[in-house]
C-alpha cells in the first residue's frame, strides 16, 4: 500500500534511467541522508560518532569496494585488508612528503596507489578462477603485510613500527589527528563515503558495470560478445582496490589515529568479506547493511547488559555477543543466502501488496 | 520456507530497531572515583591478561571493602574487554571516557600508542606500567603519560648489564652473540633501538628472531635458527601464548635455560610451567613482589576472594602476573590519594589525577603502611622523569616456582636517558604540531 509505484509514469528517458526511478525510494533516500547529515550530528554523543558511525561508514565503503570485485565481477578476493593498508600507508607517506596539501585530497589520491597494487595482484585472475584466485589474493595479503612490517621507509622508521597521524586542518577546522572532534571527522567520512557510493552505484549500472557482470555470469560468453577479459577484470581489481584504499586511509586518518600493520591483517579481510556476503553479493545497499550487522550489532549487544543493570563480567558479555552474532549469521545465511539486500527486496515486495497479499 | 523468510525479515527489522534504540548512555554517580580497567580475558593473550585483570580489580575492590575506597570515596571499577585489539581498545576508551575516567591502563603497547595523543586532548592521563612508549618517560614532552616504574629500554639495559656481570664485565661482551626473540608488534620492537646501540657500543652481535602475532604458537622455524646460530644468550620480549611456546621450544632444542632471560611480561608462572622441570634455570626480569606474604594480599584473600566477590582462582594470588596487576592498582590508588591531598578534593578529575601521578612518591615506609613492605622498589615520579623508579631484579624458575636470584639491578641510565630524550624529541617532531607542555609542575 505504502510502497507502490502505480501511477508514477515516466515521460522521458532521463526519468526512466534515474538511479532511483520510484518516488518512495527517492523519499526514503532523502530521509536517510537527512538523518545522516543533520539528525545524527545534532543528537549523537561522541561515543556514538567516534566508535559507531565512523567505523561503520569506513567499513561500508570497504565493503562496497570488495563488492565491486567479488559481487559484480565474480572474483573472490582475500586481500582486502592489505589493499586498505596500501591506501593507509600511501596516504601517510604523502602527508609526510607534502605536509601542506589538504589531507582529504591526499586520502583520495592514496587510492590510486592501492589501485595500481590491486591491478598487479589481479593479473593472475586471467588464468585462475574461484578459490584458486582467493589463494593468490591471500598471497597479496601476506606479502603486503610483510612489507608494512619490514620496510621501515613506509612508517618513517618509527621505533614503534606504527603510523601516527599528524594534525591537519581544513578551513580552520581540525579534521585529522587526536585533536579533531568526532563531529568534524564524521562529516569528512560521511561525505567521502556518500560520494564514492553514489559514483560506484552509477558506474555499476553503466557499460563498465554491465561488462563486469557479464564476466561474472559467464566469461566465455562475455568474451564472445566482445568484452575483453584482461581490461575488464583488471579494471574491476583497480576500481575495487581504489575504493578499499580510500577506506583504509580513512580508517587510520579519521578513525584510529594510529595504526599498526596488524590493523590491516587477514582478520580485516575476512571481516569485510563477511560484510559483503551477509549484506548481499552484488548490492551497494547491502554493503551498508552488512557493515551495520558486523560492526554495530556487537556494540549494541555489549551495551545491553549495562543498560539493564545486569552485573556480569566484561568477558562474559564479549562471549555472549560473539555467540549471538554467530548464531544470527548462520540463521540469516540459511534462510536467505543472498543476504540482507535480498531480504530488503522481499520486504519491499510484501509492502507493495500489503494489506491484501495474494 | 516462505514463513521463514518472513521471520528473517522480521528479525532483521527487530535487530535494526533495537540497534537504533540502544545508544550507550553514560550514567555515573557523583560520589565515586571512576576507574575504567581495559582488560582482556579473551583472545590469544588472555592467558597473561586474566591474571593482570584479576590483580588490578581485586586490589581496588579490597580498598572498597576494607577502607570504603580512598579518602572515604569508593572507587567505581568498570572492566572493558579489549581482547588486546587496538580497535576495541579505542572503542572501550571512547565508551568510558565520558563517565569521568581518571586514568587508563591499556595493557597493550598498541592501544597505548593510540591513546597517547588523545590523553592531552581529553585531559585523562595514561598509566602504562612498564610497557608502552619508552620515550614517554620524558615528562616534559609527554606530561599526560606515565610509565612507572621502568621503561623497556631500562629493562633491556638491565639484561645486558646482567649478562655482562655473568661474563665478567661489559668489555667481555665483545664478540658474543646475543639472540633477541620478540613478538613482532609495537611491543616487541620497542627495545630494538637500544639493543642495537648497546651492541655497537660493546661489540656484541644482536640476532633478531621476530615472532608474528598470528604465529605465536608455532615458533619452530625461529628456534631452528637459534639452534643454527647458537647465540650465547637469549633475550625474550613475549606476551600471551608466545611465552609458554618459546620456553617449550627452547627446552626442545636443549638451549641452556640459564642463559635464557625474559622481560617482566614473560615472567608468568604459567609460562615457565610449560617447560616444567626442564625449564629450570629460566630467568625473567621482575619489579613486583613474588609470593603472598604481604598483609595487603592477605586482605585481598579474605575480603575479596574468599568472600566470593571476584572470579580469581585463589591459587593464582601471589603469582608474578597477579602481583603485577596489584602493583598497577597500588600506583592508581596512591595516585588518587596524592591527588586528593594536593587538591583537597575528595572526588577528583583526570586533571587532578595527572597531578597526583606526577607527584607520586611511593617510599619504603608508605609501602609498609599499605601492607606491601618490600613489594616493589620505592618509586618517585618527577616532572621530568615519568618512569619514577628504575631498578628491576631477576627471578629464576626452579622447576616449580620463581625465586628471586639477584638484588635490584640499576639500568644504564647514562645510556638510556639521552636516548629517551632523543626519541621523545623525534616523536614530537614526527607528530608535529605536538602540543607544548603547558601543565605546571606540581612539585
Amino acid at each position: 500500500m505504502f510502497y507502490r509505484e502505480a501511477g508514477q509514469f515516466k515521460t522521458s528517458y532521463e526519468a526512466d534511467q534515474a538511479l532511483f526511478p520510484i518516488r518512495q525510494d527517492k523519499i526514503g533516500l532523502g530521509i536517510i541522508l537527512l538523518v545522516a547529515f543533520v539528525v545524527i550530528p545534532l543528537t549523537a554523543n561522541d561515543f556514538f560518532l567516534a566508535s559507531v558511525m565512523i567505523p561503520f561508514l569506513v567499513f561500508s565503503l570497504a565493503a562496497i569496494g570488495l563488492n565491486v570485485l567479488t559481487g559484480f565481477c565474480g572474483q573472490l578476493s582475500l586481500g582486502t585488508g592489505a589493499f586498505m593498508g596500501v591506501g593507509a600507508y600511501a596516504a601517510y607517506k604523502l602527508t609526510t612528503i607534502f605536509p601542506d596539501v589538504n589531507v582529504i585530497f591526499l586520502v583520495l589520491v592514496s587510492g590510486f596507489f592501492s589501485a595500481a597494487i590491486g591491478a598487479i595482484f589481479g593479473l593472475p585472475s586471467l588464468r585462475i578462477k574461484g578459490l584458486y584466485l582467493a589463494v593468490t589474493t591471500l598471497a597479496a595479503q601476506f606479502f603486503l603485510e610483510w612489507c608494512f612490517i619490514r620496510i621501515g621507509w613506509l612508517y618513517n622508521y618509527n621505533a614503534s613500527g606504527a603510523i601516527e597521524i599528524p594534525t591537519r586542518e581544513m578551513f580552520g577546522v581540525i579534521i585529522s589527528g587526536a585533536e579533531a572532534t568526532p563531529l568534524a571527522r564524521y562529516f569528512v567520512v560521511l561525505t567521502i563515503t556518500v560520494l564514492i557510493a553514489f559514483l560506484i552505484a552509477n558506474v555499476l549500472r553503466g557499460r563498465i558495470g554491465r561488462s563486469w557482470m557479464m564476466i561474472r555470469d559467464m566469461d566465455i560468453a562475455a568474451e564472445l560478445m566482445g568484452i575483453r577479459p584482461l581490461q575488464t577484470k583488471l579494471m574491476a581489481f583497480a576500481v575495487s582496490s581504489y575504493v578499499c584504499g580510500v577506506a583504509g586511509a580513512m580508517m587510520v586518518f579519521f578513525w584510529l589515529n594510529a595504526a599498526e600493520p596488524s590493523s590491516y591483517s587477514i582478520t580485516l579481510s575476512f571481516q569485510i568479506l563477511f560484510m559483503v556476503i551477509l549484506g548481499g553479493l552484488g548490492s551497494v545497499g547491502g554493503a551498508f547493511m552488512g557493515a551495520a550487522f558486523i560492526w554495530i550489532l556487537p556494540i549494541v549487544l555489549r551495551a545491553i547488559p549495562n543498560m539493564l543493570d545486569v552485573d556480569i563480567g566484561a568477558e562474559t558479555v564479549e562471549h555472549l555477543a560473539f555467540m549471538v552474532v554467530g548464531a544470527l549469521i548462520i540463521f540469516f545465511l540459511i534462510v536467505e543466502p543472498h543476504g540482507f539486500a535480498r531480504l530488503w527486496q522481499i520486504a519491499k515486495q510484501k509492502l507493495r501488496v500489503w494489506p491484501f497479499p495474494y | 520456507m516462505k514463513h521463514l523468510k518472513t521471520w528473517a525479515c522480521a528479525t532483521a527489522l527487530a535487530v535494526g530497531v533495537t540497534a537504533g534504540a540502544v545508544a550507550p548512555q553514560p550514567a555515573q554517580a557523583q560520589d565515586t572515583n571512576y576507574v575504567p580497567l581495559l582488560t582482556y580475558r579473551t583472545g590469544p593473550f588472555a592467558g597473561s591478561g586474566i591474571h593482570i585483570a584479576n590483580g588490578m580489580n581485586d586490589y581496588l575492590q579490597m580498598l572498597n571493602e576494607r577502607d570504603g575506597g580512598i579518602g572515604g570515596v569508593p572507587i567505581a571499577i568498570e572492566e572493558c574487554e579489549t581482547s588486546y585489539n587496538a580497535q576495541k581498545g579505542v572503542e572501550c576508551y571512547e565508551a568510558t571516557k565520558g563517565k569521568g575516567a581518571l586514568v587508563y591502563n591499556p595493557y597493550s603497547t598498541g592501544i597505548t600508542l593510540q591513546l597517547i595523543p588523545k590523553a592531552s586532548v581529553d585531559k585523562i592521563p595514561v598509566l602504562s606500567m612498564g610497557y608502552g612508549l619508552s620515550a614517554a618517560a620524558v615528562g616534559d614532552v609527554f606530561p599526560w603519560v606515565f610509565n612507572v616504574p621502568v621503561t623497556y629500554w631500562d629493562g633491556a639495559s638491565v639484561v645486558i648489564n646482567y649478562i655482562a656481570d655473568q661474563e665478567g664485565g661489559l668489555d667481555s661482551l665483545s664478540g658474543k652473540k646475543i639472540g633477541y626473540i620478540f613478538l613482532d608488534a609495537g611491543y616487541g620492537r620497542e627495545p630494538i633501538p637500544l639493543l642495537e646501540q648497546l651492541a655497537e657500543k660493546h661489540g656484541f652481535e644482536l640476532l633478531q628472531y621476530p615472532v608474528p602475532a598470528n604465529q605465536m604458537q608455532n615458533q619452530s622455524s625461529q628456534w631452528l635458527n637459534v639452534r643454527r646460530d647458537r647465540p650465547d644468550y637469549m633475550i625474550m620480549w613475549g606476551w600471551g601464548a608466545m611465552n609458554p611456546t618459546a620456553i617449550k621450544e627452547a627446552v626442545k632444542i636443549r638451549y641452556p635455560m640459564d642463559k635464557f632471560i625474559g622481560v617482566w611480561w614473560s615472567a608468568g608462572e604459567d609460562d615457565a610451567a610449560a617447560g616444567g622441570q626442564d625449564a629450570a634455570g629460566y630467568k625473567a626480569l621482575n619489579f613486583s613482589g613474588v609470593g603472598m606474604d604481604f598483609p595487603a594480599l592477605q586482605d585481598i584473600k579474605t575480603l575479596v576472594v574468599d568472600a566470593g566477590k571476584t572470579q580469581t582462582d585463589p591459587a593464582s594470588i601471589g603469582t608474578t602476573l597477579y602481583n603485577r596487576g596489584v602493583l598497577n592498582s597500588v600506583i592508581i590508588a596512591e595516585g588518587i590519594r596524592t591527588a586528593q591531598e594536593l587538591t583537597g578534593k575528595k572526588v577528583i578529575t583526570g586533571e587532578d589525577m595527572r597531578v597526583g601521578l606526577e607527584a607520586l612518591n611511593l617510599t619504603q615506609e608508605r609501602l609498609a603502611e599499605i601492607g606491601l613492605a618490600g613489594f616493589a622498589h620505592p618509586m618517585k615520579v618527577t616532572c621530568e622523569d615519568h618512569a619514577g623508579s628504575h631498578p628491576v631484579f631477576i627471578q629464576e624458575w626452579d622447576g616449580e616456582r620463581f625465586v628471586k636470584v639477584t638484588d635490584w639491578i640499576e639500568p644504564m641510565t647514562d645510556v638510556v636517558r639521552p636516548l629517551l630524550e632523543a626519541a621523545a624529541a623525534d616523536y614530537a617532531e614526527k607528530n608535529a604540531p605536538w602540543p607544548e607542555r603547558t601543565e605546571a609542575c606540581a612539585q
